[in-house]
């Protein structure tokens, strides 16, 4: 994943809230799939970056990792795939069907509420 | 104060693809994404594809790369158009810039536009561009790793590329371990194992694309 074109995104959706609320947001929520994967210490990287000097400068950016589930077709096991480890937790088989995987969402912004 | 927003970080890029997907759609053009490694072969893959299916199979091409127009002057050479899109350093493609790139091509006139991604087995894989197929091209140099290094672009293909068989009796490349790694990552993809030089295996390949087309 192309951490800097995300935390851009992220950060100019930020500070549109905060110019609309007039308000200083101290954190944000976010999560990513599994098939997208978003490295932490990259993405705080290109976070604290974009948001240096701005309003959004010191805000804190929570990562969730949402799990991939996926069911083995051969002992209908339901478990959350692991992409770097590989097929089915209990039986080993590769027959699997996935869910679909977890989109790349900005979920919440937490805005200071005293000046 | 909380604000619930739930966004989509890259809306923009998938607003965008979406438009590129009807517009493929309603031209009757499949759009195929094809994502490898520098130097896996994409655009020799291309060139020989065009040459041996122009009877059939009417194909156009939108490159993509940091700098210079090398690729698209070498698919022009086969007759097909091509248009080449410099990132100017970008890694990817974005949906935006096929979008600006298939105005300069007579894509409505065209069965097939593979869109030739920046040569990097891990950003092209995150973005959308409106294509109907993803093709992920692995060459034999390259070694029998990639599958496992880089999982996330090799889920998300419907079409494996093993290019450069010819060189696998001169290289520690291990096929099987290609084979299942990529099975056990995506079950459901077609592997074709290719020579785009020498020629090995490229009506399979083609009966793919005409099966799509």
């Amino acid at each position: 994943m192309h951490e800097t074109v995300v935390a851009q995104s992220v950060f100019e959706t930020i500070l549109e809230h905060a110019n609309k609320l007039g308000k200083r947001p101290v954190s944000a929520k976010m999560s990513c799939g599994q098939l997208n994967p978003i490295n932490d210490e990259v993405m705080n990287f290109a976070f604290e970056a974009a948001t240096n000097g701005t309003v959004c400068e010191g805000m804190r950016l929570v990562i969730e990792h949402i799990p991939l589930k996926a069911k083995c077709n051969e002992c209908s096991e339901v478990f959350d795939f692991d992409i770097y480890a590989g097929g089915c937790v209990k039986c080993k088989s590769t027959d699997i069907k996935f869910e679909p995987d977890a989109p790349l969402l900005l979920e919440e912004i937490e805005f200071q509420d005293k000046e | 104060m909380k604000v619930s927003l739930n966004k989509k970080i890259l809306d923009k890029n998938e607003e965008c693809a979406m438009q590129n997907r009807a517009f493929f759609a309603e031209n009757n053009i499949v759009c195929i994404n094809v994502i490898s490694s520098p130097g896996s072969g994409k655009t020799t893959i291309l060139s020989r594809t065009i040459l041996d299916t122009k009877k059939e199979i009417k194909i156009g091409v939108v490159e993509g790369d940091i700098k210079t127009d090398t690729d698209a002057e070498k698919i022009r050479t086969t007759g097909a158009p091509a248009i080449q899109i410099e990132t100017k350093g970008a890694c990817h493609l974005s949906a935006e810039q096929v979008e600006k790139a298939l105005s300069a091509i007579p894509a409505k006139e065209l069965d097939i536009i593979f869109i030739e991604n920046v040569g990097n087995l891990v950003c092209p894989s995150s973005f959308d561009l409106g294509e109907k197929k993803r093709v992920v091209v692995l060459s034999v140099p390259e070694g029998d790793d990639k599958p496992t290094k880089y999982p996330g672009t090799f889920a998300k293909a419907d079409v494996i590329l093993i290019n450069k068989m010819d060189l696998i009796d001169y290289i520690d490349f291990d096929l099987d371990k290609v084979l299942s790694e990529i099975n056990r990552l995506n079950p459901g993809a077609d592997i074709f194992q290719i020579s785009a030089t020498r020629g090995d295996g490229l009506d399979e390949w083609y009966n793919w694309l005409k099966s799509v087309k």
